[in-house]
């Protein structure tokens, strides 16, 4: 698979499957882990980067928990290649804009991915479509052990597994779900929630990670802890709130349904009308919109539409995503145009004979 | 956007802080519509519209308030400060204040560890340690910063599946290549061709031990 066709597939985390998958988008786990035999990685020259990205990447050939690992040079990436494996949430944003020898394998489904000297020398990821932590701490467990077998991480017995940051020292892992919370934030409870969850150590962040806006209604809860508790204790931290931040949110959609049905239609409609009509529209507006039609598509407001192909949109209305797939390289009022010409194409939208 | 807080969604929930992880204070909050009862207000005479049930330790109590006072309530219960797990700038500054004088400190920053070379100043400023043996060489500094973002010393999760409790080896790699590094900026190529054998007699015998049983 290569870059083309990878934009073209429709992501693990936005499939709309799996458990609970109306409120809960994806489970993800990383693991931090660091070999032995060398410096963290602030501290190594071009060349141990260079080794490190080697070597890792020929004992992953030899592995056998991903079929097919798909290898990607980073560092050789241009920007707008880097960005969409940051759309795709298979890299952090600081992988993208790091400097020196740095990689990505990528397992063909989607849903396991390894970087190669970011903060540590490696962090895995596995995601799995809905609230499913279970199965993808068994996954990523297997899938550790296995790179393990040909490498020597640096751990210590008190500490555990030794990361660059200590922060993650311990078990190296953060275990998070991302949740769509449009019924929290319109009712304005989502900040009472997250202040609940800061205090018992939960740390919520927007739609890609540290730092950024919760754009969509998108929120991501996840662990801050990751030493003293076992791997199934932190796993069993953030999935049992999860339960009950997902009653929260039904019965806020619930109440918007009971007691301003008119106004909630009125709501979702309109944002459907926008996003079938507009002629520009930004990255922002459309994640807003977006997220409207999505609730009122979950809750049986709007009837013809398929929440995979709104999952789609979401991704695929982003910057590298859309650019990718109209071919060229487009500056922001451009993307703006090209983006409501591609929502009113996929949503059967009026309007159109402008530009086509 | 009123009329929806006035009818009261849903429910909110806050936890009583970092002590009792996962036991919850909740609230529900939930309109009277229908046949429920008129009810007075517990702190006015204006008739209740919220009816909050408060969960702590499993006992739940009953709060019923109108309007005005639910939100006042409800302030009240969020304007409350707890703390929260401490980033790692905010518990290194408090270390610090807690702890050293400055000419303690200073000389605590001229501190370098012996494999990587980093200094306690360079992690202070950075954040990031420069390699595993850190933990080992900066452990007084570093035990009681680990305390206060984990609340906890000791690992308990999962363990290597080939781990042998030793990485002196692999420790002693690392500080090789620093020092054939260095050798080759001043110059010394000999000592640095030397270094270069011994790191991959090293590491070859490294790789000879990972092989398994019977793989040629």
């Amino acid at each position: 698979m290569n870059i083309d066709e990878l934009t073209r597939s429709p992501g693990e985390w936005l499939k709309g499957s799996g458990p609970e998958s109306d409120i809960v988008m994806s489970s993800r786990i990383r693991l931090a882990r660091n070999l032995a035999d060398f410096a963290f990685v602030g501290r190594l020259s071009r060349g141990d980067l260079s080794s490190i990205r080697d070597l890792v990447r020929a004992r992953l050939v030899e592995g056998g928990q991903c079929d097919h690992w798909m290898y990607f040079d980073v560092e050789a990436l241009d920007d707008l290649e880097r960005q969409l494996f940051v759309e795709r949430q298979l890299i952090s944003r600081e992988h993208a804009e790091a400097e020196g020898p740095r990689a990505v394998a990528v397992c063909a489904d989607e849903r396991a991915s390894l970087m190669i000297n970011e903060e540590d020398h490696l962090r895995v990821q596995v995601m799995h479509s809905g609230l499913d932590l279970e199965s993808a701490w068994e996954h990523i467990n297997a899938i550790d052990d296995e790179i393990e077998a040909h490498v020597t991480y640096a751990f210590k017995e008190r500490l555990g597994y030794l990361t660059a940051c200590p922060t993650n020292v311990g078990t190296g892992m953060r275990v998070s779900v991302m949740l769509h919370l449009p019924a929290l934030v319109i009712t304005r409870q989502i900040e009472r929630v997250f202040r609940s969850l800061q205090k018992i150590s939960l740390a919520v962040r927007g739609l890609y990670g540290e730092g950024s806006q919760a754009m969509g209604d998108f929120y991501q809860i996840s662990n801050q802890i990751t030493l003293g508790r076992s791997e199934q204790e932190l796993v069993r931290q953030v999935g049992d709130v999860v339960p009950v931040i997902i009653q929260y949110e039904r019965q806020a959609r619930e109440a918007l349904v009971r007691e301003g049905r008119k106004t909630l239609l009125d709501r979702v409609s309109r944002a459907y009308g926008i996003l079938r009509t507009a002629q520009k529209i930004s990255s922002e507006e459309t994640m807003h919109l977006l997220s409207s039609v999505r609730m009122g598509v979950n809750l049986g407001l709007i009837g013809d539409l398929e929440i995979a192909t709104l999952n789609e949109l979401f991704l695929r209305t982003q910057p590298a995503h859309l650019q990718r797939l109209s071919g060229s390289v487009l500056d922001t009022a451009d993307r703006n145009i090209e983006r409501a010409r591609y929502l009113r194409h996929k949503l059967g939208g009026d309007g159109d004979s402008e530009s086509e | 956007m009123e009329m929806l807080w006035h009818h009261g969604v849903a429910a909110i929930f806050s936890g009583p802080g970092s002590d009792h992880p996962g036991s919850f204070l909740r609230i529900h909050l939930g309109s009277v519509c229908g046949g429920a009862q008129a009810m007075q207000c517990q702190r006015c005479e204006k008739t209740a519209t919220f009816h909050i049930t408060e969960l702590t330790g499993g006992k739940p109590e009953e709060v019923h308030l109108c309007k005005d006072c639910a939100r006042e309530y409800l302030t009240q219960t969020e304007g409350e400060e707890s703390p929260s797990a401490p980033n790692l700038a905010s518990a290194l500054a408090q270390q610090l204040v807690v702890g050293q004088a400055a000419s303690e400190l200073a000389r605590l920053d001229q501190r370098a560890c012996p494999v990587c070379g980093i200094t306690f100043f360079e992690f202070r400023s950075t954040g990031r340690l420069g390699c595993p043996h850190d933990y080992v060489f900066f452990e007084n500094e570093l035990n009681p910063l680990i305390l206060n973002i984990h609340g906890e010393v000791q690992h308990t999760g999962k363990r290597p599946v080939h781990f042998s409790g030793d990485t002196d080896e692999q420790t002693n790699l690392i500080r090789l290549r620093r020092e054939m590094k260095e050798a080759v900026k001043d110059e010394k190529y000999e000592q640095a061709s030397q270094l270069r054998d011994e790191i991959r007699r090293i590491e070859a015998a490294a790789a000879e031990a990972r092989r398994p049983p019977g793989d040629g």
